[in-house]
């Protein structure tokens, strides 16, 4: 696919743009916060306030973090090869079956430092397996990975609603959930890490799962841009023929890479799970694996923008919290607001003052904007 | 004879259930056949509900809140054509925009206005759509067989059920009988082509949009103002999605795609009412597994083992003119 857009310096590609897209989705909500009559500066003061001003929002802001960080790189690995993974909402759910089976299974006999590798490979093997089904279906079967893994997903809540209130549920419990797990399935905290730095914490969830969160991120990078899968997946991502061309199997590339993105999708399950409720409950992901697109879009499908991407959606998400207890016409719904807005502008509208800005860069000075038009930049 | 009223019973709960998702499905033809992927029917169809209940209850007429739905649905449907058709986003990004936003600024204003936890007031009679009860219903009830298949089935409901069926020969007429429609299928199929022949594909993917939420905002005033005497946080529930697997099980057709709707939507009204009870020979199904049932059958069809469903040609690219 070719994109009728100049190529601009890769600061302005990957920083300006972005930021100003960034800028216009915030305006846009300032007015939804100015329809409700409430001051939109100081809305935006409460939010970051809460999200970084004290020790405790910081732990916070960065647990929910961990968890887009996941979902997040899920929906770019599918994302370099060309796919759209829509079904990381699914994957992470469905992945919360095997973390409720091995951590019944063991946190009565092993230590966390064991339990939490075995739960590790249960959520990516469930998330990964969940898709599976689609991928395959998409690579021989030719039918849209978007419609299977939006299917996918809603077939994963069944499962689980139905294994919830099922065999997962303890017994003569009316609560479709498990039973609190025991200490060999609770991962230790991070907040001392914070609180090194002077900052007072009472008590925030942040965990163990952040560090693999960023585990993950640089792992995909080395993926994407050091191996040779990762350059197989980008072939194929920029141009389908070319990579059949080049001799790399669609079938093989397309299912291993939304394997990947199954595996993270379904990792983002161990942080809610096993660091914070300590147990497996009725629609934990709660919108996670959407927030992933967002997120995704954001940090321009690179890890290290997704990290920031993931923080600035820890940071609504906490600030969030926050801003629904001090101005009492705001509800945390504002937060979807902000989310599809950054979506609209930040993904579909993602062009929209890209023709701007290069006239203006164009204007300052003409050799930074290359003339003609680059292929396979398109999305 | 208690055996034929309950099929009655589940055939009549089946015209019901399955008419938001005949709407929306419908309204899905047209964009799609436009080559413009929709995953935004549900946002469009919950922010319909939300401004129909809303208008309904604060102007006291239904028409109004019918109306106000339509204009709030075209609306965001225009929202997705800026993005999609005007500066070539990626479709299906901008739908997933769409359903956030309907989903968050619903439940915001709707709390903002009217202080019930995202609700909107619950609408007196004259604010919604009542049952319209046909000549006769009522004297033919007791006839065995005609009678309650004319005065549950036919008779007794309201307008917006019948104009759902309606559309369904009239999308047939405009698609297949029509100057717009021939070219609306092209334009799905190979908008260079009618690019070519002088005319404007994105205005024609525009007009396909606004069919789209019209249609979208039709099926909201249903939920919210026929189905549910008001609006409720979430109430598309996923009908939005229903709505798309039923487009494609209908492989993009209008006859089929009532046919697919009345599938979908007795599956769930056999669900509903089986809750529960044994089935023979099966034992016990769960319910869970009914309700997973359209998104299984749609999998399966996607697969290609019911037949093979192909998208129009040009669906999900955004159309750049040759320069």
């Amino acid at each position: 696919m070719s994109t009728p857009y100049a190529k601009l310096p890769a600061w302005a590609d990957y920083g300006l743009i972005p930021v100003i897209n960034l800028f216009v989705a915030f305006v846009v909500a300032g007015f939804v916060v100015v329809l409700v009559g409430e001051n939109p500066f100081r809305a935006a003061v409460i939010l970051v306030q809460g999200a970084f001003g004290k020790g405790t929002g910081i732990a916070f802001t960065l647990f929910y973090a961990t968890t887009f960080i996941f979902s997040g790189l899920s929906v770019a690995v599918a994302a370099h090869c060309g796919l759209f993974n829509i079904g990381g909402e699914g994957q992470g759910y469905i992945a919360g079956l095997g973390i409720g089976v091995v951590c019944l299974a063991f946190d009565s006999v092993l230590p966390w430092w064991l339990t939490f590798p075995l739960a590790i490979v249960a959520a990516a093997a469930m998330g990964a397996l969940w898709a599976l089904i689609p991928a395959y279906l998409q690579a021989r079967r030719g039918s849209h990975i978007v419609i299977t893994t939006i299917m996918f997903n809603f077939i994963a809540a069944s499962v689980m609603v139905y294994a919830l209130v099922g065999f997962l549920k303890p017994l003569g419990s009316m609560a479709p959930q498990t039973r609190t797990f025991l200490d060999g399935a609770q991962l230790p905290k991070l907040n001392w890490v914070i609180e090194l730095f002077g900052a007072k914490i009472r008590s925030a969830p942040l965990n163990v799962c952040f560090l693999l969160a960023l585990l993950m991120a640089f792992l995909v990078w080395l993926l994407i841009w050091r191996t040779r899968l990762g350059y197989e997946m980008r072939t194929y991502g920029h141009s389908a023929k070319a990579a059949r061309y080049a001799g790399i199997s669609e079938t093989r590339i397309v299912i291993i890479a939304m394997m990947i993105s199954g595996a993270l999708a379904g990792m983002m399950a161990l942080n809610p799970t096993m660091g914070d409720q300590h147990n497996v409950a009725l629609d934990f992901v709660s919108g996670a694996g959407f927030v992933g697109i967002a997120v995704a879009l954001m940090g321009r499908l690179h890890p290290v923008g997704i990290v920031l991407a993931a923080i600035l959606f820890g940071m609504l998400y906490q600030g969030g919290a926050e801003l629904a207890f001090e101005m009492p016409a705001i509800s945390r719904d504002m937060i979807v607001i902000i989310q599809g807005l950054v979506i609209l502008f930040a993904g579909a509208l993602e062009h929209m003052f890209r023709p701007y800005i290069q006239a203006l860069f164009a204007s300052i000075s003409p050799k930074t904007v290359g003339i003609e038009a680059v292929k396979g930049k398109g999305a | 004879m208690d055996f034929f009223i309950a099929i009655v019973q589940i055939l009549d709960s089946t015209i019901r259930l399955s008419v938001p998702l005949l709407l929306a499905c419908l309204a899905g033809l047209y964009s799609e056949r436009a080559g413009v992927f929709d995953i935004g029917l549900e946002g469009k169809m919950l922010v319909g509900a939300f401004a129909g209940a809303a208008a309904a209850s604060v102007l006291h007429s239904a028409l109004l809140g019918l109306g106000t739905a339509i204009l709030i649905s075209v609306a965001f449907a225009m929202v997705h054509g800026f993005a999609s058709i005007t500066h070539r986003g990626n479709q299906i990004v901008s739908g997933v925009a769409i359903n956030f936003i309907a989903a968050g600024s619903t439940i915001m204003l709707g709390q903002h206005w009217f202080q019930q936890g995202g609700r909107t007031p619950a609408l007196a009679p004259g604010e919604r759509f009542e049952a319209i009860t046909w000549p006769g219903a009522d004297a033919l009830r007791d006839v065995p067989i005609i009678g309650p298949i004319y005065s549950e089935l036919i008779s007794g409901h309201s307008i917006l059920v019948y104009f759902a069926f309606l559309m369904v020969p009239f999308a047939w007429w405009v698609l297949y009988r029509t100057r717009f429609g021939l070219r609306l299928r092209a334009v799905g199929e190979n908008p260079a082509a009618v690019d070519t022949a002088g005319i404007s594909v994105a205005w024609l993917r525009y007009r396909a949009l606004i069919c789209t939420g019209i249609l979208t905002g039709v099926a909201g005033a249903y939920l919210s103002m026929v189905q549910n005497g008001g609006f409720v946080k979430d109430m598309t529930a996923g009908k939005g999605y229903i709505a798309l697997a039923a487009l494609i099980f209908a492989k993009w057709k209008p006859v089929n795609a009532m046919f697919a709707c009345l599938l979908f939507g007795f599956l769930d009204a056999l669900s509903i009412r089986l809750q529960g009870t044994p089935l023979p020979v099966i034992g016990k199904v769960p319910v869970q597994f009914m309700q997973a049932l359209p998104y299984v059958l749609t999998v399966i069809l996607l697969a290609g083992f019911i037949g093979k469903a192909i998208p129009p040609r040009a669906g999900g690219v955004p159309y750049v003119k040759e320069r």
